[in-house]
């Protein structure tokens, strides 16, 4: 009688697990050898004895978790671990976010990560992969998230921006300082007026500028800088500064706030922004669709978001798909809006 | 249409008054007149006669959208708006167009007269021709609810700027049971003597709840106590010959309280009261469930007249002879009130109700401290030269509640919430020791910030047990303490008690599982209070 063949990946209490390999994939407990898909903290969580990443993600991961031990690995590579072929391959999420293939003895599974299929100008664009079997995120896995047209929302921020500054108004942005944010600049027509940035959201584009990411000029916010000297200025900074003192130096300002979640009219009003932007770094509805049908997977892992719905809608399709209970999304201060 | 999307959007992209009146002053300024008066008729609570069903609704969208219908109802929750609902899953408009508000709501009207496919056929048309937001309008004229942050007194506002009329007149104008359809902008608003509506209420004046000690609202003296009801708060107006029950949410409930008819035996017509609605066993109110049954009932079966029969409680006279008393000082209003209804057989339905006497704020506290006894939730302080304003105003009127009674209470199941909480977990269920069992006894989901909402949703993803589809079985070991205004028998419920208003007063993260309330805890507060 053959042996039955142990799943190439397994879900266990530190997380994603490949025992062909002996390695992890985003794990949230401290493992031996961790595979990051990419740097938000949900994703790549301090403790492990040694991290595998892309070049592209590696300095963002190290400017946030400090000395570790990484090791890169270029998009595409493969490079073996054990018994299993690994590589990995853009997720369309933030720049250099990955999703991670897995090959045991001729059988594929791919971990998405987080991942959009749209392009966004600025992170290197989601490759589909075929798989048998596909661990999928669904943050926004219901038919109500549906996103606009990247061209028409970049249209109505600059718009935006360009009224406010024409009433003599700040436009105070709030985006997560990794992704969110850059993604957001890259977006703004630049001759509108100066561009200034948080702290913590210009720490992070010194890290991307230096690997070569186009983004556009900024001016980091100090004490000492005077805003009535760059009147008509968009300021890009967290969520959490948005309503706090430190906003309040801009003076009048109107403010916005760019998620997913502003597709709901309910989110958007309790956010208290002047304005909510549809923009989000997560596959939509009909974006998840697509990725999974590209990947000719039959068996389909949801991890999370509204998992239960949306596989029990796999289901109906035909999918053989369950539910993975993960800690991802759940461990920042503003968690459920991180995943935006 | 696209006239009314401006508005509403305007109006929705702002937490600012003045913004908002800003808004709807151009609008009511610059709109057609029809599409104002349903303006108003819509932002005061009125809408269309619904031609179509929800449930009709529902499945179109679905089958526009080409999902099943199960997942459209696993989304409308979430959502929590079923109009919002429909216009995110559907596909985008193919069309554009732009006829006014108006015209949507004659289409509407106009359904009940076409077959049933063929409604269907125009409802898809108009969601095809109309952007997000112009479509989840239309969607809200069918389902109704049209709450967007404009208050009554906000509106009125924008129609006294825009009309350069009173407001107070306005705000008038705007009670009592008109609809769109019986009137017109202009005999609404404008018509310099528009025929006297005989059931038209007076706008209602609200008190706000006072939080510092009373000792800073001066001389006791200038001020009259009476309790603080828990009822009905309604005006009863007897006017040629006839009488009509109004709730302070403008709804009409003459019929709901037959026993009230009996007033114009004894009163002259021309008189208009402000009171509070009440089931009364004779010589006191009885408790809050008693009048819940006769709520929401639109005939009421005799076996409950007998068993809760209700009465006015009066503390206010706002009419007599047809003459307005709303600007007279209180103290003078309430000498007519009590000199109009001294005397009166114990079988009138309407009765004073009775004035606190008290010689300093300490004296006050004592009485008030003694609420409950009485069936009362607090007491109310007004000021003897205060007019009959209209809307919530602070200066005036003050209600001064108990405290409310509080257990503490262990967390064990956790459900998402909806609409502005959709990825938050909100509504909890909380349990009470009964030996080493807990046992469940209350639902609650407000009284924390957003960032303890954040805080417990985390923590929640962390400690689930069980998940039965979207609840989840938590692990017990989060201790809050509830805070409720009443508390009644219910054998429906495993506890054997339900609590009345019940909140989240505090998150006791100093307090461990084990320190919770008992139900035997909850079984003497029911003893006490029920």
């Amino acid at each position: 009688m053959a042996l039955m063949r142990e799943p190439v990946l397994t879900f266990t209490e530190q997380g994603i697990f490949c025992p062909a390999g002996g390695f992890h994939i985003d794990p949230w407990r401290p493992v031996d050898r961790a595979l990051i898909t990419h740097g938000h903290a949900d994703h790549a969580r301090p403790g492990h004895r040694r991290y595998l990443a892309t070049e592209a993600a590696t300095p963002v991961i190290r400017h946030r978790l400090g000395e570790i031990s990484i090791d890169t690995i270029r998009y595409g590579e493969t490079r073996r671990i054990g018994g299993a072929t690994v590589s990995f391959h853009p997720a369309g999420h933030i720049p250099g976010s990955a999703q991670v293939r897995v090959e045991v003895g001729g059988e594929v599974w791919v971990v998405s990560g987080d991942y959009k299929v749209a392009p966004d100008g600025l992170s290197e664009p989601f490759e589909p992969l075929r798989c048998h079997a596909f661990v999928s995120e669904c943050t926004f896995g219901l038919p109500v998230f549906k996103w606009d047209d990247e061209a028409r929302v970049r249209v109505a921020l600059n718009d935006w921006w360009a009224a406010n500054a024409a009433q003599g108004r700040a436009s105070i942005l709030g985006a997560y300082s990794l992704g969110k944010a850059q993604r957001l600049l890259a977006m703004l027509d630049a001759g509108t007026g100066p561009i200034l940035t948080h702290g913590a959201v210009e720490n992070t584009n010194e890290v991307l500028r230096a690997q070569g990411y186009a983004l556009p000029g900024t001016l980091r916010v100090t004490p000492d800088l005077d805003p009535k000297a760059h009147p008509g200025a968009l300021v890009v900074a967290p969520p959490s500064a948005l309503g706090t003192p430190w906003a309040r130096r801009f003076g009048p300002a109107s403010t916005g706030f760019a998620s997913g979640w502003m597709r709901l009219r309910g989110v958007r009003r309790r956010r208290a922004a002047d304005r909510g932007f549809v923009i989000s770094d997560h596959a939509d509805w009909d974006g998840l669709q697509q990725a999974i049908e590209a990947t000719g997977a039959e068996k389909i892992f949801v991890t999370h978001g509204y998992t239960d719905i949306f596989a029990r809608w796999l289901t109906s399709r035909g999918f053989d798909a369950q539910v993975v209970p993960t800690e991802f999304g759940s461990d920042e201060d503003d968690s459920a809006e991180e995943a935006a | 249409m696209k006239d009314f999307a401006r508005l509403f959007t305007a109006v929705d992209q702002t937490t600012k008054t003045t913004a908002k009146t800003k808004a709807l002053t151009a609008f009511f300024t610059e709109a057609a007149d029809d599409d104002k008066l349903w303006t108003v008729a819509l932002f005061s609570g009125r809408r269309p006669r619904r031609a179509v069903t929800t449930t009709q609704l529902r499945e179109w969208a679905a089958e526009r959208a080409g999902i099943p219908l199960w997942l459209f109802e696993e989304s409308y929750p979430i959502v929590g708006d079923l109009a919002e609902t429909i216009t995110l899953v559907l596909p985008p408009a193919e069309r554009e167009s732009d006829r006014p508000l108006s015209h949507w709501i004659n289409d509407l009207r106009d359904l009940s007269k076409v077959e049933p496919e063929a409604r269907k056929t125009r409802i898809l048309a108009a969601w095809d021709e109309l952007d997000t937001t112009e479509r989840f309008l239309f969607n809200k004229l069918i389902t109704g609810g049209f709450r967007i942050g404009v208050s009554r007194k906000i509106m009125t506002r924008a129609l006294a700027q825009a009309t350069g009329r009173d407001e107070a007149n306005l705000a008038h104008r705007l009670m009592g049971g008109w609809t769109p359809e019986s009137t017109s902008w202009h005999a609404l608003i404008e018509a310099e003597d528009p025929e006297a509506d005989e059931s038209r209420p007076y706008p209602f004046y609200l008190a706000y709840q006072l939080d510092e000690a009373p000792e800073t609202l001066g001389d006791p003296g200038d001020w009259l106590a009476e309790w603080k009801w828990d009822g009905i708060r309604g005006q009863l107006l007897l006017r040629g010959g006839g009488h009509h029950v109004w709730s302070r949410g403008e709804e009409l409930m003459t019929d709901r309280f037959p026993e009230l008819a009996r007033a114009a035996d004894f009163l002259p017509t021309g008189t208009a009261f402000d009171g509070e609605i009440l089931a009364w066993d004779g010589t006191q109110p009885m408790p809050f469930n008693a009048l819940q049954k006769r709520i929401g009932r639109k005939t009421v079966p005799k076996k409950l007249l007998t068993e809760a029969p209700v009465v006015m409680l009066a503390y206010d006279l706002l009419e007599v002879d047809g003459e307005d008393l709303r600007d007279r000082p209180l103290a003078e209003r309430r000498e007519k009130l009590d000199a109009l209804l001294a005397g009166l057989p114990p079988e009138a339905p309407v009765r004073p109700s009775p004035r606190i006497a008290f010689d300093d704020w300490a004296d006050l506290a004592s009485t008030r401290a003694k609420a409950r006894d009485f069936r009362a939730e607090g007491v109310m302080l007004k000021h003897r030269a205060s007019p009959y304003l209209d809307g919530r105003r602070k200066g005036d009127w003050w209600k001064w509640k108990l405290d409310p009674l509080t257990v503490d209470a262990v967390m064990i199941y956790a459900q998402q919430g909806h609409g502005r909480r959709a990825n938050l977990f909100t509504d909890f269920t909380f349990a009470a020791w009964d030996g080493n069992e807990l046992v469940p006894f209350t639902k609650a989901y407000s009284g924390l910030t957003d960032a303890e909402f954040r805080q417990i949703t985390a923590w929640v993803r962390r400690n689930t047990l069980q998940r039965f589809g979207p609840v989840r079985q938590v692990r017990p070991e989060q201790v809050f303490e509830i805070a409720f205004e009443g508390i009644h028998d219910s054998p429906r419920h495993k506890s054997g008690l339900a609590l009345r208003f019940p909140r989240m007063a505090r998150w006791r993260h100093d307090k461990p599982a084990q320190e919770a309330n008992t139900l035997a805890d909850l079984r003497q507060l029911l003893e006490a209070y029920g």
